[in-house]
C-alpha cells in the first residue's frame, strides 16, 4: 500500500525554513551598520600597504633586543606584578562583604542589594584607563594611582562573580545553620563562605591574571610600573628595548597564568 | 584495628574519665533560666493551632488550619503521601518557613518571627536533622558538630574546630562518640559515605544539648540498614535522655517501630492523629489512598 517510490513525502520536515520577517529586517539592518561601520573606522587597504615596510623596519630593528637597560626594566617589571599583587589582594578583601550584601540570599535588605550592585556595576563599567587618569590626576604620578585602579578594578570584577557564587550555594547546609539558631554572620562564615571557596579561589586567580595584564597598560599613562619604560622607548624610538620589554611581559604574564592554573588546581581540589 | 582518638592540642591528652564527667546530653532543664521566661515543665515540647501554609498567593494552601500538641518526651511519627507538605510543616514548627496562619509554641514559649533573638534561642532548644544532611562540605567533621554549639555560645571560636574551646571540642567528640564517629573526627565532611554523614548530622544536633529532635525522612537517602541504625540511634537518645522527637517517615514500619505517637497528613489538612499501639498498618496505610 504505501508508495516506496515516493516515501514519507507529508511528515518530511522542509530543507529551510523562510525566515521570519523581522529577523530578516534585523539582520539586514545589522548588515546595513556593520557596513557603514567599516567606513567609520577607518579600514584602508591602501593605508595598510602603505605601512608595511615601516612595520617591516620596525620589526627589523627589534632584533637583537636591547640588553642595556636590563636592571631598571627589572624592577620595573617587578613594581608591576607587586601592584597587582597588592591591588588584587586589597580588592579580594573589599570585594567579599560587597559580594555579600550583594547577594540574594544574604543581603540585610533589597535596597541594600541593589544599592551595592549599582555601585559594583558603575565601578566595572568605567574602564580601567579612565580610572587610572582619574587617580593620576588626584594623587599623582607613580605606582600609587597604578594600585588604587586596580583595587577599584579588582573590586568591580570580583564583586559581582562574588556575588553570583554566594548566590549560587545550596540552602541546604546555611538552612542547617538557621535552624541550629545561629546568626548571620555564623551563617555566612561557616556555611555560605566554605561552600563557595572553590569559586571564590577560581574568581581570585582570574582577578590577579587581569590585574597584571592591565598593570601593564596603566604605565602608558603614567601610573606606575613596566608600562612607562615601554611608552619612553618608544618615543625615543628605541625598537629594540621595546621587544626587550614586550618579552619580559610576555614572560611575566605567561609565568602568572601558569603558576595561577597550577594553584587552582590544587587549592580547588584540595582540603580546605 | 582504629583506635579512637580525638585530635587534639599538642600536650593535651584525651582522658576518658575526664569525658565520662561530661554532661549528659540535655542538662537537667535549669529552674531559674526556665522559669522566668514563663515556662513549666509541664508545657508541651511542640503546640501548634490553626497552623496554615500557602505557596503563593492564589494557589490553595498545602495544608489548613493544623493544630496539634506535643508532649515532652513523645515520640511522634509524621506521615503522608509525597507533597503532602510533611517538610513544610516541621520547617513551619521553627519557622524555617514562615506560615500564613497559626501560633507556634516551642517548650511554654511563643516562637515569634519577629524577634531575631527570641527566634534564634528557641530553634536552638531543637535539633533539627534534614532529608539530606546538610553538612558543610570542605570542613572537618568535627568542625561540623561543633557548629551545633552555636546554640548556646556565639562568636568566632565556635566556628571552626581548631578554634575552639577545649570544653567544646571534648563535648564534639563525645557527640560523634555517641553516634561511633569518633574515628573520624578529622576526615572531611564530603568524603563520608551517605550514612555517615547522616549520623554527623545527628552529633551536630546533638551538640546543641536539644530538648527536642525534628527529622524530616532522616533515612530516605540510606541504605536500609544504615537507615535502621541511625534509627535506633534517634530512639535510644529520645529514650535515654527523655528527647521529644518528631520525625517525618515514609516508612510505615519505622513509624510503628519507633514513634508513640501517628499524625497523618492528606488533603491539605491533618487527617490522622493516634497512638501507634492502636494503629494498624493497615490503618496507616488507608492514609496513602
Ligand atoms: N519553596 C517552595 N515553593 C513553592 N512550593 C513549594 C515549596 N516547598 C514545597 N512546595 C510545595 O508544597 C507541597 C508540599 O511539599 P513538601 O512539604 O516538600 O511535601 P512532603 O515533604 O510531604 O513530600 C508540594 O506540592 C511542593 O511542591
Ligand atoms: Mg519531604
Amino acid at each position: 500500500m504505501t508508495d516506496l517510490d515516493n516515501p514519507a513525502q507529508d511528515g518530511m520536515p522542509a530543507r529551510f525554513r523562510p525566515p521570519h520577517p523581522l529577523s530578516a529586517l534585523l539582520f539586514a539592518l545589522f548588515l546595513g551598520f556593520f557596513l557603514w561601520s567599516l567606513s567609520s573606522a577607518g579600514i584602508s587597504i591602501g593605508e595598510l600597504i602603505e605601512g608595511l615596510p615601516n612595520m617591516a623596519r620596525i620589526g627589523a630593528e627589534m632584533v637583537p633586543p636591547a640588553t642595556d637597560r636590563l636592571e631598571p626594566m627589572l624592577r620595573s617589571v617587578l613594581v608591576t606584578f607587586q601592584m597587582a599583587v597588592v591591588g588584587t589582594v586589597i580588592g579580594l578583601i573589599l570585594s567579599l562583604p560587597l559580594a555579600v550584601l550583594a547577594a540574594r540570599n544574604h543581603t540585610p535588605h533589597p535596597v541594600v542589594r541593589a544599592a551595592v550592585r549599582g555601585l559594583i556595576s558603575f565601578v566595572r563599567t568605567v574602564p580601567d584607563l579612565a580610572w587610572a587618569l582619574f587617580f593620576v590626576a588626584s594623587v599623582g604620578l607613580g605606582p600609587f594611582a597604578g594600585t588604587l585602579t586596580l583595587i577599584v578594578d579588582t573590586v568591580g570584577f570580583c564583586g559581582r562573580f562574588f556575588a553570583e557564587a554566594i548566590e549560587e550555594v545550596d540552602r541546604g547546609p546555611p538552612e542547617a545553620m538557621n535552624a541550629i539558631g545561629a546568626g548571620p554572620l555564623d551563617v555566612i562564615v561557616c556555611a555560605t563562605l566554605p561552600m563557595a571557596l572553590p569559586s571564590l579561589i577560581n574568581t581570585g586567580l582570574f582577578a590577579l591574571e587581569k590585574a597584571v595584564r592591565s598593570s601593564v597598560v596603566l604605565g602608558l599613562v603614567g601610573a606606575g610600573g613596566i608600562g612607562a619604560e615601554l611608552a619612553t622607548s618608544m618615543e625615543m624610538f628605541r625598537y629594540d628595548q621595546a621587544a626587550t620589554i614586550v618579552l619580559m611581559i610576555f614572560v611575566l604574564v605567561m609565568a602568572v597564568e601558569t603558576l595561577s592554573s597550577h594553584l587552582r588546581a590544587k587549592l580547588i581540589g584540595g582540603r580546605g | 584495628m582504629t583506635t579512637l582518638h580525638a585530635p587534639v592540642r599538642p600536650g593535651f591528652e584525651p582522658a576518658f574519665g575526664h569525658r565520662a564527667r561530661l554532661p549528659p546530653v540535655r542538662p537537667q532543664a535549669d529552674p531559674d533560666t526556665d522559669a522566668h521566661r514563663g515556662a513549666s515543665p509541664e508545657s508541651p515540647a511542640v503546640r501548634v493551632e490553626g497552623l496554615t501554609k500557602r505557596f503563593g498567593r492564589t494557589s490553595r494552601p498545602v495544608w489548613s488550619d493544623v493544630s496539634f500538641s506535643v508532649p515532652t518526651g513523645q515520640r511522634v511519627a509524621i506521615i503522608g503521601g509525597n507533597g503532602t507538605g510533611k517538610s513544610t510543616l516541621l520547617r513551619c514548627c521553627l519557622r524555617l518557613i514562615e506560615p500564613d496562619a497559626g501560633d507556634i509554641h516551642l517548650h511554654g514559649q511563643k516562637l515569634d518571627g519577629r524577634c531575631a533573638r527570641t527566634l534564634r534561642h528557641l530553634r536552638s532548644e531543637v535539633g533539627f536533622v534534614f532529608q539530606k544532611h546538610n553538612l558543610v562540605p570542605r570542613l572537618s567533621v568535627l568542625s561540623n558538630v561543633l557548629h551545633g554549639s552555636m546554640a548556646r555560645t556565639r562568636g568566632p571560636r565556635q566556628w571552626l574546630q581548631s578554634l575552639a574551646r577545649s570544653e567544646d571540642r571534648d563535648y564534639a567528640m563525645y557527640c560523634l562518640e555517641q553516634v561511633r564517629l569518633g574515628h573520624l573526627a578529622e576526615r572531611r565532611a564530603d568524603h563520608l559515605s551517605g550514612g555517615q554523614s547522616q549520623r554527623v548530622a545527628v552529633a551536630r544536633a546533638l551538640m546543641q544539648r536539644p530538648r527536642a529532635i525534628f527529622a524530616d525522612e532522616p533515612v530516605a537517602s540510606l541504605d536500609p540498614q544504615a537507615g535502621e541504625e541511625v534509627m535506633e540511634t534517634f530512639a535510644d537518645l529520645a529514650r535515654n535522655h527523655g528527647l521529644t522527637l518528631v520525625f517525618v517517615s515514609h516508612h510505615l514500619e519505622h513509624a510503628l517501630t519507633y514513634a508513640e505517637r501517628v499524625l497523618g497528613l492528606r488533603d491539605g489538612r491533618l487527617d490522622l492523629d493516634a497512638p501507634t499501639g492502636r494503629e494498624t498498618l493497615g490503618s496507616l496505610r488507608s492514609l496513602y489512598d
